[in-house]
């Protein structure tokens, strides 16, 4: 144990890991309950289109992501309102999109490939100060946010009508709720690594649901299992010298695994 | 306040209109589904609007509730335009159950019920004890205090209607509107339920608007009805509904063998 603290980098990949594990569920809950998991992964890949731009413009590549992801959120939200194309199509085209995006500004800037690898798959060695800051506002502003926005968010994930005859701005909130997801995903990427964001919104709640309880009850096991999980995680990661990422998502599924059996029967998913 | 005592005025205020509608339409592209609609339901009424598949009855309470915008015609709510009115939370809508609910949603009875409160409570504001106070009433008034603590999944469909209804109660309101609500609540229950939107009606005095394909069960409740087939054709006491359909079903009878079928007291 106290190897680990001795490497001032570890400690800081650990305090960076901690405040996305706290927000990761947070999101997660309003998106997996409104059949939105999906959108984790979507925004990753934009985020991935940020970050090689951001490289390749020589600008911090988390900011160049941020701005990035939250840009195509709203992007997404609209094309999405527009009923042009079905909700999860729109998400497949920015999903494509924005991979077509990175690979060709890969080929154009050749060179930063050997850093890129840190982003795809999570490091905690080259989590630097200034990441680690980054990190911290923004988890705290998602959280604040969603503090705040909290019974409003709650009532539009449950019944979006009811919602709209009660006076809430349900197409405001529903924005809001996809630019937090933006930022969520992308505080997340020097830890966990874009392949595998979507894991950290998605898994903890799905096992937190498995035990069946409130919407209060639901968000704190979520919370719960995500911090236990990146925890655990990153000191196996440390210690075996494994990729922190991976590490981490094996433990979530592995919580997901022994909560299963817990899930009754009787409250079976409604056919899609 | 929102939870009234009984009062000793006249079941039906006549002078005052909580929902118009004034020569209302609305098509789908060139699918006409609504014309020429006129509706006023008065204060204290109870009112049950009836009509086959896609005459055009959720088309209508959705217009009246503002989720849809009407091709052409005037609706007030509370007697303002529909497009300045602001006061939400004297309206509560309990919605078709079967189409608007996940049962694997993790909310417990209580936490669906407050929600009810979340329009009236504003933005930026937690839930007070004021909140929870109400809720509480709302769901004595359903019998389901005892069951707060319950998934709302776990419930039975009679149950989770009624945990609806509360949450639209908790809100305070002066109208409660119902889109079918009996849809997937067992058969034996739904008498229960009409007699439970019976007895809000004439203790809280609160206008009731139901969307019902059930007209027979429903019409032992009701004072009024307003049958929707595009347009709105009868809009008339259920006596008078029996009687017209009556003696279009059995034209050789004489008509006034219906009323009794009707058998509303009260009325």
């Amino acid at each position: 144990m106290l190897d680990l603290f001795r490497y001032g980098f570890a400690l800081r990949g650990l305090e960076a890991g901690v405040a996305v594990a706290l927000v990761a569920p947070l999101i997660g809950t309003f998106l997996v309950l409104r059949r939105y998991s999906l959108i984790a992964d979507t925004l990753a890949n934009v985020s991935l289109a940020g970050i090689t731009l951001g490289l390749l413009l020589k600008v911090n590549p988390i900011l160049a992501a941020l701005a990035t992801t939250a840009v195509a959120s709203l992007g997404i939200e609209k094309l999405r309102l527009s009923k042009r194309v079905y909700g999860e199509s729109s998400l497949a085209l920015f999903c494509s999109g924005s991979l077509a995006v990175a690979t060709i500004l890969l080929s154009v800037g050749r060179g930063f490939n050997a850093n890129l690898f840190n982003y795809l798959f999570g490091s905690i060695l080259t989590v630097t100060r200034q990441d680690v800051n980054t990190i911290l506002l923004l988890a705290a502003g998602v959280a604040g946010a969603l503090a705040l926005f909290y019974k409003e968010l709650v009532f539009i994930t449950f019944d979006e009508d009811s919602a709209r005859v009660a006076g809430l701005p349900v197409k405001a909130l529903n924005m809001l709720l996809i630019v937090l997801a933006a930022f969520t995903i992308t505080l997340s990427i020097p830890i966990i690594g874009v392949l595998l964001i979507a894991a950290l919104v998605v898994i903890p709640v799905v096992a937190a649901l498995q035990l069946r309880r409130g919407f209060t009850a639901t968000i704190l096991w979520a919370e719960a299992i995500s911090l236990f999980s990146v925890v655990a995680g990153m000191l196996a990661s440390f210690y075996l010298n494994l990729s922190s990422g991976g590490t981490i998502v094996l433990v979530m599924l592995a919580v997901f695994l022994v909560l299963m059996p817990f899930g009754s029967s009787s409250g079976d998913l409604p056919p899609a | 306040m929102p939870l009234k005592g009984p009062q000793a005025e006249p079941a039906v205020d006549h002078g005052r209109n909580i929902i118009e509608l004034e020569r209302v339409s609305f098509s789908y592209g060139a699918r006409t589904v609504l014309e020429n609609a006129d509706l006023a339901v008065h204060r204290g009424d109870y009112l049950g609007i009836v009509g086959g598949n896609g005459a055009g009855k959720t088309t209508l309470i959705k217009i009246v509730l503002g989720l849809l915008k009407p091709t052409s015609g005037l609706v007030r709510l509370f007697g303002r335009d529909i497009a300045s009115f602001k006061d939400w939370s004297r309206i509560g809508y309990v919605p078709q159950k079967a189409t608007n609910f996940d049962a694997n949603f993790p909310a417990t009875v209580l936490e669906t019920v407050l929600m009810g409160r979340y329009g009236r409570r504003g933005l930026f504001r937690f839930p007070t004890r004021e909140d929870k106070e109400m809720a509480r009433l709302a769901l004595e008034q359903v019998d389901l205090w005892p069951q707060r603590g319950r998934l709302i999944g776990d419930l039975s469909g009679g149950q989770q209607q009624r945990v609806f209804i509360a949450r639209a109660l908790s809100g305070g309101p002066d109208v409660l509107i119902l889109d079918e609500p009996t849809v997937g609540v067992e058969r034996g229950v739904a008498g229960d339920f009409y007699a439970l939107l019976k007895r809000l009606n004439e203790e809280l005095r609160l206008t009731v608007v139901l969307v019902t394909h059930d007209m027979d069960r429903m019409a032992h409740q009701a004072m009024h009805v307003a049958c929707v087939d595009k347009t709105i054709f009868y809009h008339c006491s259920v006596d008078e509904y029996f009687r017209k359909t009556h003696a279009e079903a059995h034209p050789h009878e004489h008509p006034a063998a219906a009323p009794g079928a009707a058998g509303g007291g009260g009325f």
